[in-house]
Parts: structure tokens; C-alpha cells; sequence
């Protein structure tokens, strides 16, 4: 056991460092959420994607620098470090990506990842459906073969896309079986969002800004080499997506220990009632604990495990962590709280609203909670 | 970076559930709780024997004093599967606390000798007198009228060879003593779980029983307490796997409405939520293990951090696990008591989760500042 970074780890972190400090912009970049504000993002997206930092984990030949677990974890510690913009790619570059390296064809990987590393090419999530939310084999959302044969035919309503309002491509699962069972007969689609029958819909969220998008496939016409994986084995292509979602790869530890951080400054500063004190150490804990976890399971990949329905009880941490983070910051702002001013206290209220959409995306908590009873302690299903 | 344990350290970890099974299995614990004092202790002294023939108390005493000459992180899956087995016998105090204090204060003859006694005689130990508060270590041991120093709520004082006792006024400071069992006097105070025998402990002050005074023994105090978090921490997390364990395993064979009732969905998210929690203080605890081997400048906050988290999951644990069991789960006949009744003292001692969250603000203030 040994919980210090090599050498070579550090010499790489101050590398990203120096690199970082020298390009993230001064100034906060307007929200991704907004038309101006997307493409200022995909621009610093292109920066990074110049020098190299962009994926620094994937192959080379895709853009990236090859890195193993432990020197993303460190990019990730630098970039927040840094408060450098959020990534407007990351339903692709930590998403998508991780899937397509495993199921995708060398040609599909071709053509698809350096675009979405340079910010070119911004993909967003078609999974969930007006009646397919949580039980998200019920999707109705099917795909037929054209006459031809040789391409597909996509109709039906995908939602909660998010960056749909202005991404470029969308990943998607449909229903190609219409007689198999739930689980079976789902196809994971690679769609350009220009294909004609697609029609998006932005949906303002509470915030007012358009965040997600509904999306309509009206006969959209789709060709075979655009299936990730085989033809009705969509499920468990979903499924390593949902892992990565859950697991490590979204979510990197350090996003939670720089807010944490921030969180015990504004407590030293501001001071607070006894109850805001332990909410803070709590949080504190939390974020450190995350981390920790982050590197007890980096570890076990490093060793060549897989991780497994841990990444549920994972995603029910962070989700958690990042809701008790910033409700601890509010409670101690007080009655600014409400306040929008730009920079604190704006922005812990612009992480708050985030962080209660955590215990609902990527699975809700509560089927979560199910995952872990179920396959971590062997509860037998309802 | 590489947080795993090691082979060997796995192995040691197996070797000693594989014995605590045997030697320590549920029946074992009823058989104990049934007995008088005397045999009580025949049995302790017999399961001492066994886990001693392992090397489990002398495990991170250095090869020159004739130990294993291993450290905290091979130390820690050895505590936790004492606490999986609610192992009544002082490992904890012995293993964890006594063993690396005295051997950090050689050559200083008084450790020297506890610290023979501890590797060639087997002894037991117990440890008193420190009390863990949100503004740091205190001494609840006290002057009696006749002279003699009274430390309450110590654990194991009746069965312990030697006992470590620390005290403290205001003009001296800190003072900490290795007592021999024959100079004390051991008064038995009544508490709820069968695997705690407390006592208050009346000891003379002694010269030739002094281990440190001073700056030197609040330095080790200190040591001794962060240790003492981490380890109880260690104990905690076996204890929460156990009642998780016993419950999930009940969830299953219990039918209610015609179906297992772990297969309703208020079940399994209450066994759940345990779960998750656990998940979390684990390598927390793990990681407090590595910061005593490796002497890290964040023991302190590590100690306390581990704490705080194992005692909230092995406190939910057990509050999860009686609920999940029902009106079984009050019985004396369930196994689920023997465990929760030591999650509730554990969580408590050597400073409770509340008071060890403070700690743990103070300090990472304190690092922030000095970060700058």
C-alpha cells in the first residue's frame, strides 16, 4: 500500500499545471446551456485538444496521450485545481468514448473519436423516454431495417437529452426486436442530430436555461456501420455506458474535494451555528471519502478487475456528497443565499440546482438502492 | 499509488478469520456471556493463547525486540476481523495500542519489560485514563483521598497483566505508567455488552513504573488516542460488515406476504443505505492504517476521519440490521445483540462520532491555513 503519486505522476501533474495555468480563461465562460455559451465552450474544448489534454487517457492515435487510471486522476485533481471551464464533450468524451473503445469498430473509432476529442463533434444521451425513465427497458423507440436492408429506419421520442439542444451527434438505444422481452432487442444507434425526421425540442429547466431537449425521430434514416455493438445486444452496450456513468468516469473525485475545500474556507470566514459545522466536516468527509474510494478502485482496475454494481453505491455517494456540499454552502450564505450575483454566493447556488438534478440522472438513487440490494448483498429481485 | 493490500497481508487477514471462526463463532460468544467470572477468564486466556500463537499481539513490535516487525497497514484487516467476530479479548488494546507505544519508548526500562511481557509472556494489556474530547486528549484519572489514582471506565482491567494508565494536572502535565495487574485494584462497573468488562482501576504513582512525562507523554498520549480512532475505527467496520451480513442473510429466509421480505423494496434500500456507507468508511479506515505505518503529517485528521465514518456506518448498521430482523432481532436467542451491543459502546469510546467530526474541521482548517 503505498498512497503518495511516483515521481513521474508528479512531474506530470506539474506539466498539466503550468499548461493550465496558462490557458484556462480568466473570466468564467457563459453557461453551456446557452447557444453563445456552447460554442465558447466547445472553443476552449479545441484549446485543450491542440496541446493534447483533452482525453489524456485515450490511445494517441485518437487524440490523446495513452495515460493510465492514476495520471487521469491527477489531470482531473489539476483541472478542477484550476477551475478550469466544465466540459461541454462529456457525455461523449466520458461516456460514449469508453464504450466505443470497448464495442466499437476500429473504423467507427476512427471516424468518430478525434472529432469528439477536438469538441468538433458534441454528443448528447438518447435513453430515457416519456415512459421509460427508471425502468428504462420499457423504451418504445424503435428502429427498423430500411427495404433496402442496408440502412435503418429510427422513429419514436427520446428526452432529458442532455447538451441536446445543441450537440451534434446522439447516442441512443431502440427497440429493433418489437417481440423481444424487455432486456433483449435493444440496438445502441450513433444518430447525427442534422439527419432529416429529427426534430429537437429545447426544454428550459427550473433555471430557465435549456439545459436537456426532448428529441423526435420521425422515419430517420440511419446506416448499418452507425450500430455500436450487435444488433439487439443494446443492452449491455447501455449497460458499460451506465457503469462509466455511475463509476469512475464521470465524476472524478476532484470535482468534490475543490468544492469541499472552498466550502471549509467559506465556513472559516463566515463562521456558523454548531449544525452548519458538522454539516461542513461532514461534507468535507464525504468528498475526501469519494476520493479515497475513487483510488481503492482505480487501484483494482489497475490490477485488471473490473468494477462491477459497486459503481451504483458509487453514484448514489457522489450524487449524495455533491447535494450535502452545497446545501451545507447555503445554509451558512444565509439570506444571500437566494442572491444571483456572479462569482460566490451565484455560483454555490448554480452548483446546488446541479446537484440535485445527481440522485436523478444516471439512474435514480432509489433503483440504485435496488442494484445494490439486489447484486452487492443478494436480495432476490421483487 | 497503489491501494491494495498486499498478498501476504490478505493471507495474515484469512488466517485470522479462519481461526476466529473456529475459536470465536457465535456459540462462543453465548458461552462466554453465560459464564461466571472464573471461567470467563479461563476462556479468554484460552483464545489469547491461540491468537498469540498466531503473533496477532505482538504483529508490529520491531524484529529487535523480537516481534513480527510489521506495521499498521498489516495490522488493520486483523482488527477488523476482531471486530467481524466481536472478539471479547484485548487485541485492540494489546496489538494496536500497547505494543507500538511501549516499543516508540525504549529504551526506557519500564517500557522494555511491559514490552517482554508482551512479546515472550503473552500478557494482556489494557489502557486507561485518556478521554478523547472536541478540544483534544483529557485525563479522567483522578487523586483519591488515599493517595491513590482512580481512572474510570477501563477496559479489560481484570484479565490485563499490565495496564497502561495516563494522568494529567495542570502543573506537571501528562504522565504515562505501565502498571503491573498486582499493584491495582480493579472495581467492576455493570455495562450492557458481555465483551466489554469495565472497571474503575485504583494505581499508586510509582517512579519505576513511569513510561513518559511531559511534553514527551502528551506526545505520546496523543499518538495513543489517534491510534486508538483508528483502530476502534478498523473494529467498527467489521462490526458493520457482520450485522449487514446477518441481516441481508435473514432478509432472505424471512417470508412475509408469500415473499422473502428482503425482496420488498423498504427492505433492501435500508440494507442498502448500510451498505453504501460501509463502502465509504472502508478505505478510510484503510487509509488511516497507512498514515500510522507511514507517520503522514494528516494522522491526526486520518484518525479522527476514520472515526467519525466508521462509527456512523457500524452505528447505522446496527440500527438497520434490528429493524430488518423485527421482534427477533430484540431476542437474546438472536445472534444480531452480541454485535450491536458492541457497535454502541465502540462507537463511543475513545471519542464518539460527533466529537471526532469537530476534530476533523479543526484540523482541516488548520492545514488549509497553513497551506496558505
Amino acid at each position: 500500500m503505498d498512497l503518495t503519486f511516483s515521481p513521474e505522476h508528479e512531474k506530470f501533474r506539474a506539466e498539466a499545471r503550468t499548461w493550465l495555468n496558462e490557458h484556462v480563461p480568466p473570466d468564467p465562460l457563459p453557461s453551456f446551456d446557452t447557444e453563445q455559451g456552447f460554442e465558447a465552450h466547445r472553443r476552449w474544448e479545441r484549446e485543450m485538444y491542440e496541446d493534447r489534454w483533452s482525453v489524456v487517457s485515450w490511445p494517441t492515435q485518437y487524440g490523446g496521450r495513452d495515460l493510465g487510471i492514476f495520471e487521469w486522476l491527477v489531470f482531473e485533481e489539476e483541472y478542477y485545481r484550476a477551475r478550469a471551464p466544465k466540459r461541454v464533450s462529456q457525455n461523449g468524451i466520458f461516456l460514449l468514448a469508453p464504450t466505443m473503445l470497448e464495442y466499437g469498430t476500429d473504423a467507427q473509432k476512427r471516424r468518430f473519436l478525434p472529432p469528439m476529442a477536438a469538441g468538433d463533434e458534441i454528443w448528447c444521451q438518447g435513453w430515457s423516454e416519456p415512459d421509460a425513465g427508471s425502468d428504462l427497458a420499457g423504451i418504445r423507440s424503435r428502429a427498423a431495417r430500411s427495404e433496402a436492408g442496408d440502412t435503418w429506419i429510427l422513429n419514436g421520442q427520446k428526452t432529458w437529452a442532455s447538451r441536446g439542444a445543441f450537440a451534434e451527434w446522439c447516442f441512443g438505444i431502440f427497440r429493433t426486436d418489437p417481440d423481444a422481452e424487455r432486456h433483449r432487442g435493444l440496438t445502441y444507434f450513433l444518430i447525427a442530430m442534422d439527419s432529416p425526421g429529427v426534430t429537437v425540442r429545447p426544454i428550459p429547466q427550473l433555471d430557465g436555461e435549456t439545459g436537456f431537449a426532448e428529441i423526435f425521430f420521425d422515419n430517420v434514416e440511419v446506416p448499418e456501420n452507425q450500430v455500436l455493438g450487435e444488433v439487439g445486444g443494446g443492452w449491455s452496450v447501455a449497460m458499460a455506458t451506465a457503469g462509466s456513468e455511475r463509476g469512475l468516469s464521470l465524476r472524478s473525485p476532484a470535482r468534490y474535494t475543490e468544492v469541499a475545500d472552498r466550502l471549509v474556507q467559506l465556513y472559516a470566514s463566515r463562521g456558523g451555528p454548531p449544525a452548519s459545522a458538522d454539516a461542513v466536516a461532514l461534507a468535507h468527509m464525504h468528498a475526501e471519502a469519494y476520493k479515497l474510494h475513487t483510488y481503492w478502485t482505480a487501484s483494482k482496475v489497475a490490477r485488471g478487475h473490473a468494477v462491477g454494481p459497486e459503481a451504483s453505491a458509487n453514484k448514489i455517494f457522489w450524487s449524495e456528497t455533491d447535494v450535502a456540499i452545497h446545501t451545507a454552502a447555503l445554509d451558512l450564505l444565509g439570506t444571500d443565499a437566494e442572491l444571483l450575483t456572479a462569482g460566490a454566493p451565484g455560483e454555490w447556488l448554480d452548483g446546488y440546482l446541479f446537484s440535485l438534478a445527481g440522485p436523478i440522472y444516471a439512474g435514480t438513487n432509489e433503483i440504485q438502492r435496488n442494484v445494490v440490494a439486489e447484486r452487492l448483498l443478494g436480495l432476490p429481485r421483487a | 499509488m497503489d491501494f491494495s493490500f498486499s498478498d501476504d497481508q490478505e493471507a495474515l487477514r484469512r488466517g485470522v478469520r479462519t481461526v476466529l471462526d473456529a475459536e470465536c463463532d457465535v456459540d462462543a460468544l453465548r458461552a462466554f456471556e453465560l459464564a461466571d467470572e472464573d471461567a470467563r477468564a479461563e476462556l479468554s486466556a484460552n483464545r489469547w493463547t491461540i491468537l498469540a500463537e498466531l503473533g496477532a499481539p505482538a504483529l508490529v513490535v520491531p524484529a529487535s525486540s523480537n516481534g513480527l516487525g510489521l506495521n499498521d497497514v498489516d495490522l488493520v484487516g486483523v482488527l477488523e476481523e476482531a471486530g467481524y467476530a466481536c472478539l471479547p479479548e484485548p487485541l485492540l488494546e494489546t496489538a494496536a495500542l500497547a505494543a507500538p507505544t511501549l516499543a516508540a519508548l525504549l529504551p526506557e526500562p519500564a517500557s522494555a519489560a511491559a514490552l517482554r511481557a508482551l512479546v515472550e509472556d503473552d500478557a494482556m494489556f489494557a489502557v486507561g485514563g485518556i478521554d478523547v474530547t472536541s478540544q483534544g486528549v483529557t485525563s479522567p484519572s483522578e487523586v483519591s483521598a488515599d493517595g491513590m489514582l482512580r481512572t474510570p471506565r477501563v477496559v479489560g482491567a481484570r484479565d490485563a497483566e499490565i495496564l497502561l494508565l495516563a494522568c494529567r494536572d495542570d502543573e506537571s502535565g501528562w504522565q504515562l505508567h505501565a502498571v503491573p495487574a498486582a499493584s491495582c485494584t480493579a472495581e467492576p462497573t455493570p455495562a450492557l455488552s458481555a465483551t466489554r468488562d469495565l472497571s474503575t482501576v485504583h494505581w499508586p504513582l510509582a517512579s519505576d513504573t513511569l513510561l513518559a512525562y511531559g511534553v514527551a507523554a502528551e506526545a505520546a498520549v496523543t499518538l495513543l488516542a489517534d491510534r486508538a480512532a483508528a483502530a476502534t475505527a478498523a473494529q467498527l467496520i467489521g462490526l458493520a460488515d457482520r450485522m449487514i451480513l446477518l441481516a441481508a442473510t435473514y432478509a432472505k429466509e424471512r417470508h412475509q406476504f408469500g415473499k422473502p421480505i428482503g425482496s420488498f423494496q423498504a427492505v433492501k434500500h435500508l440494507l442498502a443505505n448500510a451498505r453504501v456507507a460501509l463502502e465509504f468508511a472502508r478505505p478510510v479506515t484503510y487509509r488511516a492504517a497507512w498514515s500510522l505505518a507511514t507517520a503522514q503529517p494528516s494522522l491526526s485528521h486520518d484518525a479522527s476521519m476514520a472515526k467519525t465514518m466508521a462509527s456512523d456506518a457500524a452505528d447505522l448498521a446496527a440500527r438497520v440490521a434490528l429493524q430488518v430482523h423485527g421482534a427477533i432481532g430484540y431476542t437474546w436467542e438472536c445472534d444480531l445483540h452480541f454485535f450491536m451491543k458492541r457497535t454502541w459502546a465502540l462507537s463511543r469510546a475513545w471519542g464518539d462520532a460527533a466529537t471526532h467530526r469537530r476534530l476533523v474541521l479543526s484540523h482541516t482548517i488548520a492545514a488549509q491555513r497553513t497551506a496558505g
